[in-house]
């Protein structure tokens, strides 16, 4: 394709009047007659049983409906495979609200009150006293390091590391003549999106189930409802237009679905549940890991050995899966590799996949680990990274499907200025301010799924495109529009995407970065057959106003059809349906991954980020004052959402290298800083300049469309580029994060 | 949140009556910016609520003596931009709009803010023991997640802070609080306004239950051209204080003529040693004279794990702002004169 109508082009969020009007809704803002209020008890012990709880004296209160203990709720599925949903380990017991006496973690929900308002059911879950025989925990991830063990289930997206080391790292490592050796820490975060979980499960004059849900997949809480409560399909819809962000919290189904389902059915009655901000660090969250390094470089600066073992956290029901230590087989070459991956089970909540699970915390400590060893190397950074590029990925021994991460390189130290760094730490002040410059590699796989794309264009000549993906903020609705615009030739003011509804035509949960690939590559198609079956109907009609023209001999564009060279012959959609007397032309496709093109190649994008960092000397406190991301991700098909993508990750790189921890109390086992005031994710006072390169990519492989998706690429990397910028500002490694002040002192 | 009744009081008279007939379960509610995030987490669970927001305390009047009289019910947001306040006495200006957010200090009032409660993270979590909450629960701050607690002057039975950043500057202004209560008015200096802990640490002030508070009284003072708030936090705006400093210089040329210096985050109240600031008079104003005195503040201190940290960064701090002192208020002010909200450290 050469030219284009719409993509590549900066397009508005066409979702964006809706937002800033009020008048997209979220899950909790929808109102049906006679709707009771669920309100969640959080269990304030980790482990032990529950002896007792005054639920019948609870429910005596005014208003209150109903008090939903493990004693009292109605059962559901016994076997654990009915809990799992698409993204559960193979193998694991997926947590169950209000299942069992015993308790599983702390913040866990213990009971339901069901009432007429909100405020009876707040009111009354205070005044719910839960008597537990408390049993000793465990939390402490360095305490239990050494129960550290191989996992043992297997996870969709989950990539083992290869299970034989390549060459001879430990020989390799004994005979360089440039080590590092360390360990790097990075704690448990929480998602924290904005928009609290919620459910509203209506609850029909049919018995069925319209369900409101925060979710980013909603095909996905449909199908574990149905195997949860026994349902059949066409009982059970879900509904999630908008979502206030999402992060990867919202790709397994949450507590607060099943509570409401659990509540509705039971109560026969429409429930709404939804979580307080304490409760949202109740379940998912990024796994606390340590990671150990051995890296080794040859006399001219060649990376020549690695060993990088991560232990990561767990929960003791279900192992929590993500690829951690296999970027550091294959971002840069390196003939003698070892990647280990250890879980140690903890009485937490499972984790979660949070925005670039595991690559984030993988070059996290690998990137600093790599600084580290240039440094010893004397070489800059950069160059060091340059003399070791990776020109295929040895973990698989497959070519790249496209890689323009020199040219990221190239066009963000242009632009940082990055020839001007002094190679020694401590060498540039400003003021009382010292100032540092560090860099780091990004990478992501880019994925593409089975998806599925329905169009209907009426007489109109009006399009609707649908699939039952979401939008979890990135901007899904506006670049499915403009895919859907530019492969149908419809204008783009007569299109529209739906999505986020059950009982639309088959998506994947909206995650890793794969949504414009999979289904972005469905509604692609689904618009070039409506363009065929256009063609069709034109020859079908009276006249034949295309004459005897071939399709490809035929321009699609503003609802028309005419012969290219000879453009008098022409007819628009609406004529072609209208002479066929159709009153819509309806068809839907399902779009299968090209497998074996990419079962052939690693397929990846690729970020360069540099950053420039301010420290006070005498006081520790950190500025971010510059960052410059080049980012290799494919084509661009909306530069501007994709350009606040980029930007928002990099925030949260900032936020993941200073400011994010979820503190731990282990004589509780419970997650102390659980509020916004006290979660620190930064202030726009924390934000400097922000500049995003996206640099051209050609790629057949990844999808028809050629996008590789940039939902997670942004963040990879900026937490190590900050570290290193702030060793080289001070002269201090800081091995853990975040790098707060007190680190420096 | 439990249920409550809620009056509106319309005179101090009344509002001091309705809080007396509440036993103790009574709470006044001004801005409402701590006390209804404290009623959420059921911390705060007062039957009765009497709101105080008609009360006619909401002006800023000159007082006795050439000072400042604050009402109990301005904002924040205009205490910190009232043009008097500005001139006289920038290190509260600095100290109020290092706070919270611009939304918050629109709602908080200087009442509301003498009192707000601490940060600990224990303290609102209403399912683990907390001495402050549950008095002889225990406190498990000592031994936990206690980077938001104190060094300074705590106890076996609580480490907490005051986590107000004007209350420091009030500390180091020698502000006054006037107050009502059934007996009538009576004035406590800010030194003896708020408490340690000690065994008691359910016991924040010397306020008794019924008295309210009506105004705060600022003494004139000759510092206002080299007064500071340098507050360092774990982000660049909308944190607490991790330590901050609020440090005024009376200076004659170099030499110090006067010193007063004030610190927050550290201790269950701010922190102040009139003796290390008696080592400043007579002394130039560097560098070398400003550390024993920072030794001198954080003399007795104890770290508790997580905070530890703060004994050494409360010396530093102390140095920072002596120094931003010392060059003079004026490095504060923005182009208009007027002192801007600090987003960094300074
Ligand atoms: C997210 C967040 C961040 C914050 N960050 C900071 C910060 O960085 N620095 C800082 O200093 N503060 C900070 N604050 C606290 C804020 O300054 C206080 O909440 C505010 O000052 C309280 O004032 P208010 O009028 O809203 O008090 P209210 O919440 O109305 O009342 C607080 C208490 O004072 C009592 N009270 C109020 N007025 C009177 C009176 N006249 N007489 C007797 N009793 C009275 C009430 O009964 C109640 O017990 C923050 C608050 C929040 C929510
Ligand atoms: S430090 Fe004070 S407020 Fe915190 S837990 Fe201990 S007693 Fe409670």
């Amino acid at each position: 394709m050469t030219t284009t109508e719409y993509l590549g082009k900066p397009t508005s969020r066409v979702d964006g009047p809706a937002k800033v009007t009020g008048e997209a809704k979220y899950a909790a803002e929808f109102n049906v007659p006679n709707l009771a209020y669920g309100y969640i008890v959080s269990s304030g012990v980790t482990r032990g049983t529950i002896k007792s709880i005054n639920a019948a004296e609870v429910e005596k209160i005014p208003g209150v409906l109903k008090v939903l203990t493990h004693e009292n709720a109605p059962k559901t599925a016994s076997l654990d495979r009915s809990h799992r949903d698409q993204l559960a380990s193979t193998h694991g017991s997926p947590f169950r609200p209000l299942y069992q006496a015993e308790l599983q973690h702390s913040l866990q929900p213990v009971a339901l009150v069901v009432a007429e308002t909100f405020e009876a059911a707040r009111y009354a879950a205070s005044l719910v006293q839960v008597e537990y025989e408390i049993a000793p925990h465990e939390t402490d991830l360095h305490g239990s390091r050494a129960k550290a063990h191989p996992p043992k289930d297997s996870r969709t997206g989950y990539v083992p590391p290869p299970k034989k080391p390549r060459g001879t790292p430990e020989e390799a490592f004994e005979k360089a003549p440039f080590k590092v050796e360390a360990e790097y820490y990075q704690p448990a975060e929480h998602h924290n999106p904005m928009e609290n979980f919620a459910s509203t499960c209506v609850y029909g004059e049919d018995g069925k189930l319209t369900i409101y849900q925060k979710t980013q997949g909603v095909q996905n809480c449909q199908e574990y409802i149905c195997s949860v409560f026994g349902l059949s399909k066409d009982e059970v819809q879900v509904i999630s237009p908008f979502m206030g962000g999402g992060f990867g919290a919202g790709l397994r189904p949450t507590h607060e679905l099943y509570l409401s389902v659990l509540a509705a059915t039971a109560l026969k009655r429409s429930v709404r549940v939804s979580m307080t901000r304490q409760q949202m660090f109740s379940f998912s969250h990024r796994p606390e890991t340590i990671q150990d390094f051995k890296l080794a470089a040859t006399p001219d600066g060649l990376l020549d050995s690695v060993t990088h073992t991560a232990i990561q956290e767990s929960s003791r029901y279900e192992e929590f899966l993500e690829t951690v230590v296999n970027w550091s087989g294959l971002v840069y070459t390196c003939p003698n590799v070892r990647l280990d991956h250890q879980l140690v089970y903890l009485d937490l909540a499972s984790p979660a996949d949070m925005r670039a699970p595991g690559a984030v915390t993988g070059l996290y400590g690998f990137e600093c680990a790599i600084d580290e060893l240039a440094y010893q190397a004397k070489l800059d950074p950069l160059a060091f990274r340059l003399k070791n590029y990776s020109e295929k990925d040895q973990n698989l021994d497959k070519l790249y499907s496209s890689k323009e991460l020199r040219e990221a390189y190239r066009q963000a130290s242009e632009k940082f200025g990055w020839d001007q760094r002094p190679l020694d730490p401590r060498s540039t002040r400003r003021g009382s301010d010292l100032i540092g410059w560090g860099m780091a590699t990004g990478c992501w796989e880019a994925m593409q799924g089975k998806a599925a794309a329905k169009a209907v264009l009426t007489p109109d000549g009006k399009l609707v495109v649908s699939s039952a993906t979401s939008d979890i903020g990135t901007g899904t609705y506006t670049v499915m529009t403009m895919i859907a615009a530019e492969f149908s030739g419809v204008p783009i003011e007569n299109v529209s995407f739906e999505l986020g509804d059950s009982s639309m035509v088959y998506s994947p949960v909206e995650g890793g970065s794969w949504t414009v690939s999979s289904v972005g590559s469905a509604v692609k198609t689904v618009c070039e057959e409506l363009k065929a079956r256009l063609f069709k109907l034109a020859g079908k009609m009276d006249g034949a106003p295309l004459g005897d023209a071939k399709v490809e001999d035929v321009t699609f564009d503003q609802g028309e059809m005419r012969v290219t060279k000879n453009p008098v012959r022409n007819v628009t959609y609406a004529e072609a349906l209208q002479a066929n007397g159709l009153d819509k032309l309806e068809l839907d496709t399902t779009e299968l991954p090209q497998l074996v093109k990419q079962m052939t190649h690693g397929v990846y994008s690729h970020s360069a980020v540099f950053v420039e960092v301010a420290v006070d000397e005498d006081l520790g406190t950190i500025h971010v004052t510059r960052v410059v991301s080049a980012i290799a991700g494919g084509r661009i098909l909306n530069p501007k959402t994709a350009r606040s993508q980029i930007m928002g990750a990099i925030v949260w790189g900032i936020s993941m290298a200073l400011e994010e921890e979820s503190m731990l109390d282990h004589q509780f086992g419970r997650f102390m800083n659980h509020n916004y005031a006290e979660y620190h994710v930064p202030v726009n006072a924390d934000i400097h300049d922000i500049e995003v390169i996206f640099v051209p990519e050609h790629d057949d492989v990844v999808n028809p469309l050629g996008a590789k998706g940039l939902g997670e690429i942004g963040i990879v990397g900026v937490a190590a580029a900050v570290t290193n910028a702030v060793w080289h500002a001070t002269g201090k490694r800081v091995r853990s994060l975040p790098v707060t002040l007190d680190k420096l002192l | 949140m439990i249920n409550f009744s809620y009056t509106r009081a319309g005179g101090v008279a009344e509002a001091v009556r309705e809080k007396s007939k509440a036993n103790g379960a009574g709470r006044f509610i001004a801005g409402g910016t701590n006390l209804v995030d404290l009623l959420k987490e059921n911390v705060e669970r007062p039957t009765r609520i009497i709101d105080i927001t008609r009360l006619p305390l909401t002006t800023v009047e000159e007082g006795p003596n050439g000072g400042l009289r604050l009402g109990a019910l301005v904002s924040n947001a205009d205490t910190a931009y009232h043009p008097e306040v500005q001139k006289r006495y920038p290190a509260l200006a600095r100290a109020i709009l290092a706070g919270a957010s611009p939304q918050l200090r629109n709602m908080a009032t200087n009442g509301g803010n003498l009192l707000q409660r601490t940060r600990c993270y224990y303290f609102y979590d209403v399912a683990l023991p907390c001495n402050k909450r549950v008095p002889g629960s225990g406190c498990p701050a000592i031994d936990g997640q206690n980077r938001v607690c104190g060094v300074l002057g705590t106890s076996e039975a609580c480490i907490a802070t005051h986590p107000s950043d004007m209350c420091v500057a009030l500390a180091a202004l020698e502000a006054v609080i006037r107050v009502s209560g059934p007996n009538g008015e009576r004035t406590i200096p800010i030194a003896d306004f708020h408490r340690l802990p000690g065994s008691t640490p359910h016991l924040e002030t010397t306020l008794a239950a019924d008295e309210i508070i009506t105004a705060i009284d600022l003494p004139k003072n000759p510092y206002a051209e080299h007064s500071v708030y340098t507050k360092v936090r774990d982000r660049a705006s909308y944190a607490f204080a991790l330590v901050s400093v609020a440090a005024l210089l009376e200076l004659d040329g170099d030499t110090i003529k006067s010193a007063r210096l004030a610190l927050g985050g550290v201790a269950h109240k701010p922190w102040r040693l009139p003796e290390a600031e008696a080592r400043l008079v007579g002394k130039t104003a560097t560098k070398e004279n400003f550390l024993p005195v920072a030794e001198a503040l954080m003399k007795g201190a104890t770290g508790y794990g997580h905070n530890t940290f703060k004994i050494e960064l409360g010396k530093r701090a102390v140095v920072r702002a002596l120094q931003l002192a010392a060059k003079g208020t004026a490095a504060v002010r923005g182009v208009n004169g007027q002192v801007a909200a600090a987003e960094s450290v300074a």
